[in-house]
């Protein structure tokens, strides 16, 4: 596990005074077939995207709360990563993306048998975001939109 | 603040009516946020699924995490992930 004590000083500081946001969603949603019939999708924060995609701006005040769509026909090993977090060491990522976008590992369920299907599309993000207001109003709601459009029937998210 | 961007958007996706299941880093974040589910993994940053390139553990990783999605208990859940 990571702890508090992992980060640098001055974010450890930061984060013991921040106010952090919580989001209501209860009474939550239940999955409405196993697993095995279900198709899911991938949500990483990691800051993946793809070369031809623009990379997030590590500049962008408060954090890029904007999210880039990942086909599931993409092959991880041309993934690129932009975070602006300095805690996220990215050097095992760079050698496996599949650390922070297991989509290999979800495939491999898959023909297992033990997933029903994967999205045509997943989605990355950078998350260190320190304002979340419009990851909250735009990005998150955008993604929610995108997946009830295409039918998925339960998300797996990824911090880094 | 992955941890909480991951734990903010599951919230949202969830509202939306599509369960939802996240990894955590940081049980201290993760508990102030919130998420509906989601299995705290003993990893460093940049490593929620474990090691590079060990698929055994990363499919041990993600089948814990989807079992949350099935399992009967009252949400929130937030369990832990053991390391053999």
């Amino acid at each position: 596990m990571a702890h508090l004590e992992d980060l640098k000083l001055t974010h450890r500081l930061f984060v013991e005074a921040y106010p952090f946001r919580t989001v209501d969603w209860a009474p939550g949603a239940c999955l409405s077939k196993p697993l095995a019939h279900s198709r899911l999708a991938i949500i990483s924060s990691a800051g993946v995207h793809l070369p031809s995609q623009t990379p997030f701006d590590l500049d962008f005040r408060g954090g890029d709360f904007s999210f880039r769509e990942l086909p599931n026909t993409l092959d991880v090993r041309e993934l690129r990563i932009s975070q602006r977090s300095s805690d996220f060491d990215q050097m095992g990522a760079r050698e496996d993306a599949n650390l922070v976008f297991p989509l290999d590992r979800f495939r491999e369920l898959v023909e297992r048998g033990e997933i029903g299907g994967l999205n045509d599309r997943h989605f990355g993000l950078m998350g260190s975001i320190s304002a979340p207001g419009r990851l909250l109003s735009e990005s998150a709601p955008g993604i929610a939109q995108l997946l009830r459009q295409d039918g998925v029937d339960a998300a797996f998210l990824v911090p880094a | 603040m992955c941890n909480q961007s991951v734990g903010l958007i599951a919230g949202v996706i969830e509202k939306a009516g599509i369960p939802t299941v996240g990894l955590s880093l940081l049980q201290m974040i993760t508990k102030k946020v919130r998420p509906p589910r989601a299995l705290y993994v003993p990893f460093p940053f940049g490593y929620p699924l474990g090691r590079p390139h060990d698929a055994k553990l990363q499919h041990r990783i993600i089948r814990v995490a989807l079992g949350l999605l099935e399992s009967p208990e009252e949400l929130p859940i937030l369990h832990e992930f053991k390391v053999d």
